[in-house]
């Protein structure tokens, strides 16, 4: 329980095919690309991935891993849309589960919760309802009786996150303006994965306490992965990569595999050095 | 003064009279509305700097990560202006994709926040190319609910050619003012469905001296050019 240190193809390891895999972070910011980066080093396939998503989608799916994404949109921000995530589904090689973004929130929580849905009004008349014909929709038993869309929990086999600091007990940091949902996804997974910029003891983790965002019983193991982030931002450490950003999305999928994705990850820190 | 500046000026008074709600301006203009609105006749609006903060002129003014601005989404202090691929005569907005969702023409964006925005809080468009690929019949996939799905308010679209609202019994969508040196034949041709044009059309208003010194502030190297179809 002090030491829950593992390396990313250690996490790897742990995970299997048809997995429903949550990612933290928001479009193309704090992902945790050196987790991502080793399941593309893995066999792992058949992924069903739960994403506010960026990147982190965009080389999965360019690598043939994902069956399903369940999202709102996937975006790399600067670049407001992902090319591989937009090739999949315009080619048919994946399935969509396409939901408001506060649903996707509202889903997250109510797995936290361990409630089977939560009401929500997003997503009630709009085609979303239309795409998803499991989605039930449940009505006040107040006097009000409004009808509200009941969102299902989004339960998941595991999760990723990245953030800033981390010991090796597994509490976990975040040093930038925006926690997104990196707790929630922990508290929704079975299985939950925090990689870090930093691994430092314990006493090492100052500054606000509400930075402290995970503590050591939502997370299962830590990886240490410097530069993990890479190339979305992870601020204050580092911001995004916007040329690599841009050389991703112009690079035909096989060239930049060969070019940064072939080796390990010390190999992926020295190409892009 | 360019019909940049005139786009600036009708997005700033999507916010008129708002108070001290949340203003979600999406892209260069409606952000330059949302700010000229602010420094001007809605000094109570909320802006954030596109991450977790609130910003005044001076400086943060508050915290405002992601988790928070949905549920202003849901408390109803917000007041958003997207932009559309498509939109119908009641307001209905995609910004998921074209074509058959089941396998789209072109994937764009995906429903984003639309849904949730729109049966919650006031919404407003800001279409940049006012054609009828985007003013259409029907819309390839429901994002922003319209008026006949029971939106909460759909208050103004603005385009490079004209402001549209729906101010009509059925609320359907209304052109309501053309800007200058545009032609009403113009904006007919550009609307892929049959637009309310009352029997006069006034003028979209100009800039005033002072508001184009703000625009000026807020946009010195004058992006919001770059932002409008070249004529």
């Amino acid at each position: 329980m002090d030491d829950k240190v593992l390396t990313a193809d250690e996490v790897v390891g742990e995970l299997s095919d048809g997995m429903t895999i949550g990612i933290g972070g928001w479009g193309s910011r704090r992902k945790p690309m050196a987790l991502v980066r080793a399941i593309l080093r893995s066999d792992l396939k058949d992924l069903t991935l739960v994403s506010y998503g960026g990147p982190d989608v965009g080389l999965l799916m360019a690598a043939g891993r994902v069956k399903r994404v369940v999202c709102g949109f996937v975006s790399l921000d600067s670049i407001p849309l992902e090319p591989h995530f937009r090739r999949g589904r315009q080619e048919g090689t994946i399935e969509l589960t396409e939901l408001d973004e506060g649903m996707l929130y509202w889903g997250l929580l109510a797995a936290a919760h361990r409630l089977p849905f939560l009401p929500i009004r997003a997503g009630l008349r709009s085609d979303v309802m239309r795409v998803n014909p499991e989605l039930r929709t449940v009505r006040s038993p107040y006097p009000d009786d409004e009808e509200f869309v009941a969102m299902p929990a989004l339960k998941l086999d595991a999760a990723l996150i990245h953030l800033n600091r981390a010991d090796a007990r597994g509490n976990g940091q975040y040093l930038g303006p925006d926690p997104y949902f990196d707790d929630l996804f922990c508290l929704a997974a079975e299985k939950r994965y925090l990689s870090c910029e930093r691994l430092v003891p314990t006493e090492e983790l100052t500054g606000p306490p509400q930075s402290l965002l995970v503590n050591r019983m939502m997370v299962d193991a830590v990886v240490h992965t410097p530069n993990g982030a890479h190339f979305t931002s992870c601020v204050p450490d580092y911001g995004r990569d916007e040329d690599f950003q841009r050389e991703y999305t112009q690079t035909p999928w096989p060239e930049f595999h060969a070019k940064y994705l072939a080796g390990s990850e010390a190999d992926y820190q020295a190409a892009i050095a | 003064m360019s019909i940049a500046d005139v786009c600036v000026v009708a997005c700033a008074e999507a916010w008129r009279g708002d108070g001290e709600v949340l203003a979600s301006p999406m892209g260069v203009i409606p952000t330059l509305g949302a700010k000229l609105a602010r420094a001007t006749f809605s000094p109570g609006l909320l802006l954030s700097d596109g991450e977790a903060f609130l910003m005044h002129e001076n400086g943060i003014e508050g915290w405002m990560p992601y988790r928070q601005v949905f549920t202003v989404v849901a408390s109803g202090r917000r007041h958003v202006m997207m932009g559309a691929s498509q939109i119908d005569r009641y307001g209905n907005q995609n910004i998921s994709c074209i074509g058959d969702w089941a396998r789209p023409k072109s994937q764009l964006l995906g429903v984003r926040g639309a849904p949730g925005n729109t049966i919650n809080h006031p919404t407003s468009y800001f279409v940049p190319n006012h054609s009828p690929k985007v003013f259409v019949e029907n819309v390839d996939m429901v994002c922003g609910i319209g008026y006949d799905r029971g939106a909460f308010e759909i208050r103004v679209v603005v385009t490079n050619l004209a402001v549209l609202d729906f101010d009509t019994p059925s609320h359907e969508m209304r052109l309501r003012s053309v800007h200058p040196g545009v032609a009403v034949e113009a904006v007919v041709e550009a609307t892929g469905f049959k637009l309310s044009i009352p029997d006069s059309v006034p003028i979209t208003r100009e800039p005033t001296e002072s508001e184009l010194a703000i625009i000026d502030r807020l946009d010195p190297s004058k992006q919001r050019e770059s932002q409008l179809p070249r004529p």
